[in-house]
């Protein structure tokens, strides 16, 4: 069993908390895990990404190699694109729909899904709405996670009790939320 | 014993805790900082009371790290590596004083530099100082070396330089917990003048140093650090230097291949080792993250029959870090086409952040300085220096911590005036404070902007030593009272603001304004911990 994913979106958005969850599940669960993640200047509302690898056996280097990566997992539709050179042949691409224009030469939404659909293997859905209807718009980067989820290789157990680890000290509603998104996102989309 | 998910970063810290840390000393700079951000968060390190304040800057870090390891005591020093630049005169001669308690100096290295200036490799500094330098490959070896670190520090009483990148700084594995053991006590040096540099006594350092390297060199051969893994495909043997060899062993585990391979984490590497290796496979490429500095001691200048390929002779770019991908190619393992970028993706590169209080300034600065024309702003290392970028383009440079100031100087000197530093608060009390002196004693005209958002804010919001003494710290070092003008950047105050700027631009001596406002993102957080508490 090997996953490499790129988790992708914009300084701010929460990836590296998708990494955290996905990564304790992998650790929970007896896999190896490498995650390389981006510190410092890019994330002031920078393009970020996470390299995530998780196998069944040592793995070597901590960037995924290009043309290797088995999803790309996006919180931001355009960030979703970026990182394509990735992508292996059969790779997925799951994003979110909502767009993050911080740039005065965004480019048109109508362009960019046309873009992505032209893909053999994506899935693209409204996380913030789905978020929102949940209770809270700040869960939009779980409910990618829960999209993914199926994909990943790990139970649904093991990323419960990643999120009530890592978000325990926020308290239950907190937990409940997150746990709920995850769920809801999984719910959403089915690859 | 207990499995941990952690940063490269905080292997580090943990290793060092582990290995009976008494105190780390650092000023924060990416991809360093996590490695004291841990210390500072560990329970346990409370509990022990280990030091775990940042310091000024990296030479006040580095040289409270000396003081530390001559008392006896074990000492983390942590930067990036320009701040070792910084450190420099403390660290070689540190090399030079020798240790007591030991001393492992981190120093993160930013290949691709992406959060630096430039992307020097700090093994040079190890091989200039002549003291031992670690270059772990994994999390787990970074935990594990750091411990050995202090072992070999101990052991030969020299300072050692644990050299990582930002891709191991950065990365998170689990890591496997030994045993800890306990901190040194208070021991005095057993010789009282180890540490005095004066010439007679440095002169005899110094060659104990020297005698010290052909020991160094066994060192590493039997640490196991450097090893030989054998390999079938002899036609080519590859050297592979810290992170390198992750790349390889990726690639060769996807393409099947089975080349020697000599890894590398420790220097000085021997020169029997290099040569038995060199002499089994008929062609070596050499992988290194950073310079070819292991690659030119090999290819050295003379002809040679031995072919020595690597990022010198243009198999792999001289510049930027590796990547499998580039691996991949310099071993003749042909890589697929990837897929393209679509063109309609655009770059999106970091920005200061919405209601920042830099906007304002540099508004208000920015008005001020019409009526004079561009290219008289000399900026510094900080958020601040995202104005460079539009809509602001308003600084024309940003060299190295406190250089704003003193740049600002020199143009002043030439004839540049008006002539403007803008430089954030903990810089300013890392490098700009004697510059500022400078310009003092010569009554220079310029006018300097501290963007005070009291914090240390690229990095993550460290504390900053400036925080409530800027007034102070320019009245102690001599700027008019009535030069130093404090200013509140918000947009409601814009006018008064720009007006205060061309007051002080008009002012023929030097001046200080202090625009302060916290940063909005430690502000953001603070109000949010307030508010779980209540």
């Amino acid at each position: 069993m090997k996953r490499d994913i790129i988790l992708a979106g914009v300084g701010g958005q929460g990836i590296l908390s998708i990494a955290a969850v996905i990564g304790m599940a992998a650790v929970e669960s007896g896999l190896y895990l490498k995650q390389a993640e981006v510190h410092g200047m890019s994330q002031r509302g920078g393009a970020v990404q996470s390299h995530l690898r998780i196998a069944d056996s040592p793995i070597a280097s901590d960037l995924i190699p290009e043309g290797n990566c088995d999803m790309i997992l996006s919180v931001e539709p355009m960030e979703a694109l970026r990182y394509l050179p990735f992508l292996a042949k059969e790779g997925w691409v799951v994003t979110s729909s909502r767009t993050f224009k911080n740039i005065d030469d965004y480019p048109p939404e109508d362009d960019l899904f046309a873009e992505i659909r032209k893909l053999q293997n994506h899935v693209i859905i409204d996380a913030f709405a789905i978020a929102r209807e949940i209770g809270s718009q700040k869960v939009s980067n779980i409910v990618m996670l829960g999209a993914a989820s199926d994909y990943l290789g790990l139970t649904q157990e093991s990323l419960e009790g990643a999120l009530d680890t890592l978000f325990r000290r926020k308290g239950e509603d907190v937990v409940m939320l997150n746990i709920k998104a995850l769920k809801a996102g999984k719910n959403g989309v089915k690859i | 014993m207990s499995r941990f998910v952690l940063l490269g970063d905080e292997a580090i810290g943990q290793g060092a805790l582990d290995a009976g840390l008494s105190g780390v000393y650092a000023y924060p700079g990416t991809p360093s900082t996590e490695i004291t951000e841990y210390i500072q968060k560990s329970k346990e390190a409370q509990e022990r009371k280990v030091h775990a304040q940042w310091s000024a800057n990296e030479k006040t870090a580095m040289e409270a790290g000396l003081g530390m390891s001559y008392a006896g005591k074990r000492a983390l020093v942590c930067m990036k590596h320009v701040g070792l630049n910084v450190a420099a005169d403390a660290f070689i001669n540190a090399g030079m004083t020798g240790v007591n308690g030991g001393l492992v100096v981190v120093v993160a290295d930013d290949p691709s530099m992406h959060s630096s200036q430039n992307e020097q490799d700090s093994r040079f500094y190890g091989k200039f100082s002549m003291v031992p330098v670690l270059e772990p490959s994994t999390q787990q070896e970074a935990y594990e070396m750091t411990r050995y670190g202090f072992d070999l520090s101990e052991k030969y009483a020299l300072p050692v330089m644990l050299r990582i990148t930002t891709r191991l700084a950065h990365s998170r594995s689990s890591v496997e917990r030994k045993a800890n053991r306990e901190e040194n006590p208070v021991k005095f040096p057993s010789d009282l003048k180890q540490f005095i540099l004066l010439p007679a006594n440095a002169r005899k350092r110094y060659k104990m140093l020297l005698s010290t390297q052909d020991k160094l060199e066994q060192e590493g051969e039997n640490s196991g650090l450097n090893r030989l893994e054998e390999g079938k495909d002899s036609s080519t043997g590859v050297i592979a230097c810290g992170l390198a060899y992750n790349y390889y062993r990726e690639v060769a585990g996807e393409a099947g291949l089975n080349h020697p391979v000599l890894k590398i984490s420790q220097y000085p590497v021997s020169a029997k080792m290099l040569n038995q290796f060199v002499q089994q496979v008929d062609r070596v490429v050499v992988l290194e993250e950073g310079a070819p500095l292991l690659e030119e001691s090999l290819v050295g200048v003379l002809e040679n029959s031995y072919r020595i390929n690597g990022r010198l002779d243009g198999l792999l770019p001289r510049d930027g870090e590796l990547t499998p991908s580039l691996v991949k190619l310099a071993l003749g393992v042909t890589v697929e086409p990837a897929r393209e970028v679509p063109g309609i993706v655009k770059n999106r590169p970091p920005a200061l952040c919405k209601g920042c209080s830099h906007i304002d300034m540099y508004n208000a600065l920015g008005e001020a300085l019409e009526p004079y024309g561009p290219g008289r702003v000399f900026s510094d290392i900080g958020c601040y220096t995202l104005g460079a970028l539009p809509p602001y383009n308003a600084i024309n440079s940003c060299v190295d911590m406190g250089a704003s100031v003193t740049m600002a100087k020199g143009a002043s000197d030439a004839g540049i005036r008006p002539s403007v530093a803008v430089i954030g608060d903990s810089t300013f009390t890392h490098s700009g404070m004697t510059g500022l002196l400078d310009a003092v004693v010569e009554k220079t005209p310029v006018t300097v902007i501290i963007s005070d958002n009291s914090t240390t804010g690229m990095t993550g919001g460290q504390q900053s030593h400036a925080t409530n003494r800027l007034v102070d710290i320019c009245r102690g070092l001599g700027v008019e009272k009535e030069h130093i003008r404090e200013m509140n950047p918000l947009r409601k105050h814009h006018e008064e603001n720009r007006k205060m700027v061309s007051e002080e631009l008009e002012y023929n001596g030097v001046s200080v304004i202090i625009a302060q406002r916290e940063c909005i993102q430690t502000a953001s957080r603070r109000l949010k911990s307030q508010k779980s508490k209540v």
